[in-house]
């Protein structure tokens, strides 16, 4: 297994102090933080950075921990030393923050395994529901508006017959019903990791976003669409083919519309009780004077038609 | 080494159509109802109804989740964490505009 540099992954010296380790731990907590992160390795990053203050914020980890020296690096390949589990004895592996197989093989190797520590919240004693699942899923608006389903690849700790932790790939397939916006999570019951001692497994948490799209944005059951019409569609009224979620309908632009008006079409958002709305805000296209003829037509407009749109900037 | 389940596994969306009671969302979090109560009380989640027994919508599940990681692992107090979902959400909100 590779060896972990915790001082490294927290950015401190060798000889910091318990508050140093406690600062950095925190600000880079902050920052990481899967919940407040937007960065894509949030997860993972805080993952180790909670291990590596696990270790560094308690004096006996820390002093064993230590013996390693300055000497090994990041990557290494690492065995723990064949008396290690005769000298240190460390019940219960993570103490804060019990939840089963949150860390590394180095970590278990050296401290056991996490099952049974008990992060203090949590129910149970021999008995512990397994460990929740958070994942996230990115699928594009269609896939929202008719409902989809997904295969997705999870890495769940489970334990063997003696209570070793290891991780395992676990394919699921998952239906994503229609109507589900942007944000909300599934809860899929224990699919999450295996309980201990006869305990429920933990629920899969799976978090639904939008892939980005070309042209609609969603806001809620609400779908957001541009869209682009000619100056006379908008000055004669016309009716124009929209594209929707469902499908493109015909919209009636009202005459004298200009840029920025927006139309509401009811009940062409994203289905639920109630449905979402489409809401299309025109964008008016001004085709070049390309050639003589298209040149005459917009001069005659000109010529005919005096009109000042700046009036209100008082120029 | 991978398994795989046939069919199509079914979720419940969480959201304000999804009711729990107080021990079925003390069970989703993993802990006590005396814990859920305490989030109450300080304002960080609220139950949609209150007039018979307690019940919660799902995203009052998605939050108070949130906010046991936070308190957990950035050591913060109730309030605390309830400030930073809020804004949070909030930027949540302007960012998909």
């Amino acid at each position: 297994m590779e060896f972990k540099d915790y001082y490294k992954i927290l950015g401190v010296d060798r000889d910091a102090s318990k508050d140093d380790v406690k600062r950095a731990y925190r600000r880079l907590a902050r920052k990481y933080h899967p919940d407040v992160s937007k960065e894509s390795d949030a997860e993972a990053r805080f993952k180790e950075m909670k291990e590596a203050y696990e270790v560094l914020k308690d004096p006996e980890k820390r002093s064993a921990y230590d013996q390693f020296g300055a000497n090994w690096k990041a990557g290494q390949d690492f065995q723990p030393p064949p008396n290690w589990r005769r000298e240190y004895s460390f019940g219960g592996g993570a103490e804060s923050f019990g939840d089963a197989g949150q860390f590394s093989d180095f970590f278990e190797s050296l401290f056991g395994g996490g099952r049974g520590g008990g992060f203090s919240f949590r129910t149970g004693g021999g008995r512990m529901k397994g460990e929740d699942v958070n994942a996230t899923i990115s699928i594009p608006i269609e896939d929202a508006y008719r409902g989809a389903s997904r295969t997705i690849t999870l890495e769940v700790p489970e334990a063997d017959a003696s209570g070793v932790v290891a991780r395992r790939r676990k394919t699921l397939n998952v239906k994503i019903p229609a109507g589900i916006t942007a944000g909300k999570r599934i809860r899929l019951e224990q699919q999450g990791g295996p309980g201990f001692g006869g305990a429920p497994a933990g629920d899969l948490y799976l978090a639904v976003d939008f892939e980005p799209h070309r042209f609609y944005r969603a806001d809620g059951r609400d779908i957001h669409l541009e869209l682009p019409v000619t100056p006379w569609e908008a000055a004669l009224g016309r009716k124009v083919k929209v594209p929707t979620p469902g499908g493109a309908v015909d919209l009636q632009i009202p005459a004298g519309s200009s840029s920025g008006k927006t139309l509401r079409l009811k009940g062409r958002g994203l289905p639920g009780k109630p449905p979402g709305d489409q809401y299309v805000a025109l964008k008016v296209v001004v085709p070049p004077a390309t050639d003589e003829k298209m040149r005459g037509l917009y001069e005659s407009l000109e010529r005919e038609h005096h009109v000042n749109p700046r009036a209100k900037l008082g120029v | 080494m991978a398994q795989r389940t046939g069919s199509n596994l079914h979720g419940i969306v969480l959201d304000e159509q999804v009711m729990f009671t107080l021990r079925e969302f003390s069970h989703a979090c993993g802990i006590r109802t005396e814990l859920i109560i305490e989030m109450v009380e300080e304002g960080v989640i609220e139950p949609a109804v209150t007039e018979t027994e307690w019940q919660f919508h799902g995203d009052s599940l998605v939050r108070a989740q949130r906010a046991l990681r936070l308190v957990r692992d950035l050591e913060l107090n109730w309030p605390g964490a309830a400030l930073a979902l809020d804004l949070l959400d909030e930027l949540d909100r302007l960012q998909r505009r």
